[in-house]
């Protein structure tokens, strides 16, 4: 128990192999993988190129362990629909583990039927989980807004207008956060560059995202990237209009065969693949699992014609420094109201706990947030 | 950030907005038009536009030509109608009712036979170019304009005139505004409707094809959010008058284009606003240009959304 | 002629005997063709799950266990039901004046968000008697003043109510999102923006024994009052002569304009007070999550249920059935969401073309269409 007394904050920082917290409690049933059911729980559909498929692929890892039963739904909406699901997962199906993959599942819904069926492991894939949170529930989730920093560094050297297009869909923590490193990646290379916001308010809305990848294009952007659930319009829609992109979620690299520079990518795979091993081997799965290129939970897409040799060798080489642990936030920075982020000489870990709460854009990126 | 350009940027993009987003929302009103001329409603169109849309992109995936994908798109649209006009023409079923349901059974068989095509890259219609007399590369780029748009434009302006001057224009306007009288004259009620929306559900699923085929140009599940049924109401905004469907396609596809529009050239607080300037614009239009007595003018007498 | 030499009382007794008789023959033809709907839409869907190489005797048992089989589905069933009563009753009681209102999840949505909004600021100090009911009254004049300003609309300018409605939502959903994500976003929530959350000790609890709110209760309740309303006072009476024509009960002196705006207000106090109980019972906050459909769904159960509250009740209990079903028969089968959809759809279309068995299977034939 001893390690549940750290603050999730030490940990964090003291952790860099997989930021990993072990519960303690609760697992004794799972010593052995035969009788497990896994229910994961999507809210989209499964094959949608975009988030929920991305978890669908990886989770099949799980398929592999002898005496696993995985169940899967699709579509559940974050309402009464979702506990509902989970809980008839777990009376219907006799799951003992639930997967939840999406940000509105976890409040109230996890965090009640953690409380209400404390023999059941809740594991939710937001970075969401905090000390006094039931001992049965847990996160897991990665870092993407540090492939987003990559993604920016290989803009900033691809811009000629210093113009950079985001299509963003709602201004939450986790989207804010991505917009802000693809420009502190950009600015690392080249001071001039500003990222240019537009929120299309809808997770999914493909017209929206297709005029406002137009209307980003029309103010003079020349290299567009985005983070909505299906990327695939944002994308064509730059390649057609003869512009360089960057992707997100899943590779996009074949919809852009002129433009496409590199991309955001989740690798959900290697997360599922520990969870699969750790339940063969009967251990119990931590409580919170995060982490970056650190630990090999996210990447970048493979290089397309759009990136430039320079680009390739000086995003490779931050790549690497980010691994070691280089910081992405580093002083100054003054967020959009002016008011100072971090001074000069200051800097946040790229796991700062804060950065979890981001809820404003940085200096140099223009859009509203409302 | 200087006033002028700004405002150029907006308006062009409402130009380009105008051009690239309205042919869904002509298609569609179109052939609801034409089915409500004739006395009946299909409220199931959204279905109808969802399932065009997937069966153009897939007809166009398996044989690689896109025109194929949009005629196929329009047969299945035709059948969906043609389901509909028959189970209308029993008596008490309810068309509004039947409708909705087409919604789910047309959107559900959709979702189901599209999951092998969420991924897959069709082939895409082409466009044809009308901007090279500038150098603008804004202009050129509003002024690539797809065939179907200028076809919605002829169709529009065709039905116009048809129901206005032909025998069988004549025939749908009777048959929609008095069953008896229609009747009286010998014509075959049932059969008109039963044409009239099948002729509906074809242009529906044109007008879904167009977003699977062109703009945005790729098949997913979320392709449509309610564009089927929004032109459905548009219908009545244009007091079905297919002119008038199609300025209100245009200034639905303009008033789209507003709010990324105006986000672009950093005018964003509020955007939801923005985003949702197409309906807001739309009611204040109704609200301004209708009268208690002036509103059912135009409306076939025997619609049941009007009586 | 033998008649004339019966005595009167006789002839009423015949009378009375024939029309028992005849009231027998048309509720049994309310069970038999119902029935009938139901096997003949399950012998087509069957059809389509062959041909898919599923079974339908899985598929049909899958349905029931999922639906009605367990104590569990039942309460799962019924939760997903109580807002469909609502919204529903947001559909129904326009129709009996002839308007067809389609929007009603604007007036959820908008009903959910007041009662959400105007608790923020009384969280602290109020204590829960007084807040709910304040909840209450906001989510109640939302929705009424929402759906009764569509139905002033119509009378005083002529606006056609279907289109109106349906504006109104999207409208409606720009307000909600505009003040979730600015004015009242609570900052402690970056990743879902929500208003502040009423609290776990203002929430409404459950009915004693199961999982299901009162928002079931108040429902059912809600329905045997509005059909009291609509069969048994002045008021829908009225509604209904200015529902068979208009334009005759305007002649004959009737309060048309304020018909129809009472009858619209009632709807959309109805539906806003499902948006109440979504916030109250289920979210503890408004947030995008309001917007899950129930609105739309609520249009088919009103007209399955041909407008009548009393059978909106059982109508919306056979939907919430299905719809809890959906996700075991996803597990089990390993079909796609959208086969719930091919399965609704398929079975909405044959009960309503069953409506035209009535009076031809008996020897009881109403005469003229409706």
């Amino acid at each position: 128990m001893s390690k549940l007394d750290f603050s999730r904050r030490t940990l964090l920082k003291s952790s860099a192999a997989g930021l990993t917290l072990l519960s303690g409690t609760g697992l004794s049933r799972l010593a052995h993988a035969s009788d497990l059911t896994v229910g994961i729980v999507y809210v989209g559909p499964r094959d949608d190129f975009g988030w929920n498929q991305a978890h669908a692929v990886a989770a099949a890892a799980l398929k592999e362990v002898p005496g696993v039963t995985v169940v899967e739904e699709e579509n559940v909406p974050e309402t009464i629909a979702v506990e509902k699901s989970m809980e008839s997962m777990i009376n219907l199906d006799g799951a003992n583990m639930i997967f939840a993959t999406s940000f509105g599942y976890y409040k109230p819904f996890v965090l009640d039927l953690a409380a209400k069926y404390p023999d059941v492991e809740f594991r939710h894939a937001a970075p969401l989980w905090t000390e006094g949170d039931p001992k049965n529930a847990g996160s897991y989730f990665g870092y993407l807004d540090q492939a987003h920093y990559i993604d920016g560094i290989a803009a900033g050297l691809s811009t000629t207008s210093n113009k950079l297009g985001f299509v963003a869909a709602k201004p939450i923590g986790t989207v804010l956060r991505n917009i802000n490193s693809f420009l502190l990646g950009a600015r690392k290379v080249n001071p001039d560059a500003t990222v240019q916001v537009i929120f299309t308010g809808e997770w999914s809305m493909p017209v929206r995202e297709a005029e406002a990848a137009n209307a980003l294009v029309d103010a003079g952007c020349d290299v567009l990237t985005c983070h909505v659930d299906g990327p695939k319009v944002v994308i064509e829609t730059a390649e057609s209009r003869g512009i360089k992109c960057c992707g997100h979620n899943a590779s996009q690299a074949p919809l852009a065969p002129n433009g496409f520079i590199t991309g955001a990518e989740y690798k959900w795979e290697t997360i599922y693949k520990m969870f699969a091993a750790d339940l063969a081997a009967g251990e119990p799965l931590p409580n919170f699992t995060g982490g970056g290129f650190d630990v090999d939970f996210v990447q970048n897409t493979p290089y397309g014609a759009g990136a430039t040799e320079q680009a390739i060798a000086v995003a490779d080489a931050a790549r690497e420094e980010v691994k070691g642990g280089a910081p992405i936030f580093v002083g100054p920075i003054k967020k959009q109201d002016g008011s100072v982020l971090l001074a000069e000489g200051e800097s946040f870990d790229n796991y700062e706990p804060a950065l979890d709460q981001t809820d404003y854009l940085i200096e140099g990126v223009s859009g509203s947030i409302t | 950030m200087s006033q002028e350009p700004g405002l150029m940027t907006v308006l062009l993009a409402m130009f380009a907005g105008a051009i690239r987003v309205s042919t869904p929302f002509l298609f569609v009103s179109l052939g609801e038009m034409l089915t409500e001329k004739s006395g009946r409603i299909n409220l199931g169109l959204e279905g109808t536009l969802v399932f065009g849309a997937m069966s153009g992109y897939a007809i166009s995936y398996h044989t690689g030509s896109p025109w194929l994908g949009v005629l196929v798109a329009g047969i299945c649209g035709a059948g969906f109608g043609a389901l509909h006009g028959f189970l209308c023409k029993l008596p008490k079923v309810n068309d509004i009712a039947i409708g909705i349901s087409l919604m789910l059974f047309g959107t559900g068989l959709a979702f189901f036979f599209g999951k092998a095509y969420i991924q897959p890259s069709a082939p895409r219609l082409p466009s044809i170019s009308f901007g090279g007399w500038s150098d603008h590369p804004g202009i050129r780029q509003a002024l690539e304009i797809n065939p179907l748009f200028l076809l919605g434009i002829v169709l529009a302006i065709f039905l116009w005139w048809a129901l206005k001057n032909t025998r069988y224009g004549l025939i749908i306007r009777t048959t929609g505004d008095s069953a008896p009288a229609a009747l009286a004259l010998g014509i075959n009620v049932n059969k008109v409707r039963l044409l009239s929306t099948m002729a509906g559900g074809f242009f529906a699923g044109v007008g879904g094809s167009f977003l699977s085929l062109y703009y945005p140009g790729s098949w997913t599940e979320g392709l449509s959010s309610g564009q089927g049924l929004m032109a459905v109401a548009l219908v009545i905004f244009a007091r079905w008058h297919p002119i008038y469907c199609f300025w209100a396609a245009l200034l639905f596809g303009a008033a789209g284009a507003l709010g990324p529009a105006l986000q672009s050239i950093g005018i964003s607080r509020g955007y939801h606003f923005f985003n949702a300037a197409p309906y807001i614009l739309t009611l204040i239009i109704m609200i301004a240009s209708t009268s208690p007595r002036r509103s059912l003018k135009g409306a076939p007498g025997e619609l049941s959304i009007t009586k | 002629m033998t008649d004339t030499t019966e005595t009167p009382a006789l002839a009423m007794q015949t009378g009375l005997l024939a029309e028992l008789q005849d009231r027998f023959r048309r509720s049994a033809e309310y069970v038999v063709i119902p029935i009938l709907a139901l096997i003949v839409s399950g012998v087509l869907f069957s059809i389509f799950l062959l041909a898919l190489g599923k079974s339908p005797a899985d598929f049909f048992a899958l349905v029931w266990r999922g639906g009605f089989g367990t104590s569990f589905s039942w309460q799962n069933t019924l939760v997903r039901s109580a807002p469909l009563i609502f919204t529903a009753l947001c559909v129904a009681i326009p129709a009996r004046l002839g308007l067809v209102i389609i929007g009603g999840e604007g007036a959820l949505v908008l009903g959910g968000f007041a009662a959400a909004a105007i608790a923020v600021p009384m969280i602290d100090w109020a204590p829960v008697f007084v807040l709910l009911p304040v909840m209450v009254v906001a989510a109640i004049a939302a929705g009424g003043i929402w759906i009764g300003a569509v139905g002033a609309l119509r009378h005083y300018r002529g606006v056609n109510e279907t289109i109106a409605s349906l504006l109104m939502f999207y409208i409606a959903v720009s307000v909600l999102n505009f003040f979730v994500e600015g004015l009242l976003r609570d900052p402690s929530d970056p990743n879902k923006p929500s208003t502040r959350p009423i609290g776990s000790e203002n929430m409404i609890g459950v009915i004693p024994g199961t999982d299901v709110h009162w928002g079931l209760i108040v429902g059912v309740l809600l329905c045997v009052l509005l059909y009291l309303v609509m069969n048994r006072t002045t008021f829908g009476f009225a509604a209904q002569i200015a529902g068979g024509n208009l334009r005759a009960a305007q002649a004959q002196g009737l309060p048309v304009g304020k018909l129809m705006v009472v009858a619209c207000a009632i709807a959309g106090a109805c539906a806003g007070l499902a948006g109440f109980f979504e916030v109250a019972a289920i979210h503890g906050k408004a947030n995008a999550s309001l917007i899950a459909g129930y609105g739309f769904t609520g249009i088919l159960v009103s007209f399955l249920a041909r407008h009548n509250p009393l059978v909106i009740v059982p109508v919306a209990i056979f939907l919430g059935g299905i719809a809890a079903s959906g996700g075991l028969v996803q597990r089990r089968m390993d079909l796609p969401d959208a086969t719930v959809l091919v399965l609704q759809g398929l079975l909405f279309i044959v009960i309503l073309v069953s409506e035209t068995f009535y009076g031809r299977l008996s020897f009881f034939k109403p005469k003229g269409d409706r």
